[in-house]
């Protein structure tokens, strides 16, 4: 689109199964008639041959040739809508029309603004009692944020993010934690292809003034807090930027359980180690909350035991290479890695930068390695660059030390770890500033 | 008869959306500059090769250019800026 602007007729070539989200986006930037082009999902894996062979073919969502499209799309005169665009003002109101509280829940679930499971409806003093757990102005805008790049940024106010919290059971006094999720930019739905999750570490003394667990059961269904606020923080991403709905504004061929929460509360008492947020530079009495967006798997293992070396590389090893590990260990692995030498996290974390390795050919030939890494390589980005010189059986990293997060998280039930999908961007916001 | 209550709108404020023209379109291809954008999707670049030998084979009175930004899902003012000054219409792609 912006090179029509730049006045160069253009045609965009999708899959067809990402017709419904391309008009949305055309129609959402002002240009609804912007040419479009569609050929079979997917590209990805076909041949040569079978690629001809679309170009050759029909387009799939029109039914005429694709070729067809191609051509009258660049040459075919302009009509009086595709000069003039489209304007429009989209508002949605603060207060919802009066009706019946069974017409309310039908309607939420009918819009999709729900997680389809039951929800606390949004009424005015249950409002009014969640803004008790701020300073902040109601009017005050919070931020924005959308399901992926493609979109638009839509805004938010601080009023908007305590009914989405109202929504999700939530108690005025995790507005603050709720609040620094929802200014931090980050969504926690995510349009994805790969169905990414928000992974979220929560730090600091706000852990034990609003009653959340990092003990025995921290990452499941266990503490008011910890599955509220992880509810809130999904409620509020998919209603303030805009929806997530499947074809349109979701596009996570899966889906993923993480996206239902995906809190990690640091068990900061009970680990050697200094705190996440302190390793990033925040002081002990602050609070925070970190978010990684990726959450594409989970690798479960026990230990340190005789053979952990093993265990962890063969572990490391099945990571995406795209997606580093948060590193979740309950105290006695933590510890029991402490007393293997492992005095500090980073000590643990660089050796798993070392041990972590794959055929370059194997790494290269990752799909979203490939998508993302292979052009920063060929433009001569470090440390891809060098990397792309090895030869295909060449065992290189694949990970840098700021890939990979360890948190200590458990309640010392059992030696256990897990290593779920991080994602290659961390975001540290302070909750404080929310109070 | 159920009470009416009333709640508040969950969702946040969509920013205003301006209309945006398309460019003029020349009345044929012959002899123009057509840019093949890579995308840089897994796979786009055998695709666009692959449409730049339909275009050798059936308009081959056409010049194609390849061209690619330098990241994936990263705006490229130079590769835009090329692609203005010498070129009469892009084809961009290709997807998932």
């Amino acid at each position: 689109m912006a090179l029509e602007q730049g006045g160069v007729p253009s045609v965009a070539v999708h899959t067809h199964a990402f017709a419904r989200l391309a008009r949305s986006v055309a129609r959402a930037n002002g240009m609804p008639t912007t040419r479009q082009a569609f050929v079979p999902q997917p590209v990805v894996g076909r041949s040569p041959a079978e690629l001809r062979a679309y170009i050759e073919g029909t387009d799939p969502v029109s039914k005429r040739p694709f070729a067809q499209e191609i051509i009258e799309g660049l040459t075919q005169p302009l009509a009086a809508e595709d000069v003039s665009g489209l304007s429009f003002e989209r508002s949605t109101p603060r207060l919802l029309p009066p009706d019946t509280e069974d017409n309310l829940r039908q309607l939420f679930l009918d819009s999709q603004w729900t997680d389809f499971q039951p929800i606390v409806l949004p009424t005015e003093e249950r409002v009014e009692a969640m803004l008790r757990g701020t300073s902040h102005d109601r009017n005050e805008i919070v931020g924005r944020l959308r399901p992926t790049v493609y979109r638009e940024l839509w805004e938010f106010t601080v009023e908007k993010v305590a009914v989405n919290a109202v929504m999700a059971g939530a108690k005025p006094e995790y507005l603050p934690v709720i609040l620094a999720m929802a200014a931090s930019g980050v969504s926690g739905r995510s349009s994805s292809t790969t169905s990414q999750a928000t992974v979220a570490i929560v730090n600091g003394p706000i852990r034990d003034e609003i009653g959340m667990n990092y003990g025995v059961g921290a990452m499941g269904p266990y503490n008011h807090a910890n599955a509220t606020i992880g509810r809130a923080y999904g409620l509020l991403s998919q209603n303030l930027q805009g929806g997530s709905v499947p074809q349109e504004t979701y596009m996570g061929s899966q889906g993923n359980h993480l996206s239902y929460n995906a809190m990690i509360v640091e068990n900061e008492a009970a680990s050697p180690w200094v705190p996440f947020h302190v390793q990033h530079g925040r002081k002990p009495e602050q609070s925070t909350v970190s978010l990684l967006l990726g959450g594409w798997y989970t690798i479960f293992g026990g230990g340190p035991r005789e053979t952990w070396q093993e265990k962890f590389t063969r572990s490391l090893q099945a990571c995406d290479p795209y997606t580093g590990p948060v590193i979740a260990l309950d105290p006695l692995v933590a510890r029991g890695f402490r007393d293997l030498g492992f005095d500090t996290k980073e000590k643990l974390i660089d050796w798993c930068v070392e041990h972590a390795r794959l055929p370059a050919r194997e790494y290269w030939d990752n799909q979203w390695i490939q998508t993302l890494a292979h052009p920063r390589a060929v433009a001569g980005i470090e440390p891809y660059a060098s990397m792309l010189k090895a030869a295909p059986d060449e065992m290189i990293r694949m990970f840098r030390a700021n890939d990979i997060h360890v948190v200590v998280v458990g309640g010392e039930t059992g030696a256990m770890w897990k290593m779920v999908g991080g994602g290659p961007r961390l975001t540290i916001v302070d909750i404080d500033p929310w109070r | 008869m159920a009470d009416k209550i009333t709640v508040h709108d969950p969702r946040g404020y969509p920013p205003k959306v301006t209309g945006k023209r398309l460019a003029p379109r020349p009345l044929s291809l012959d002899g123009k500059v057509v840019y093949l954008v890579d995308c840089l999707f897994d796979n786009s670049a055998v695709f666009m090769e692959q449409l730049k030998d339909w275009f050798a084979a059936r308009l081959p009175n056409v010049e194609i250019r390849g061209i690619k930004p330098r990241e994936s899902w990263v705006d490229d003012p130079a590769m835009r800026a090329e692609i203005e000054a010498n070129g009469d219409a892009a084809i961009l792609g290709v997807g998932l």
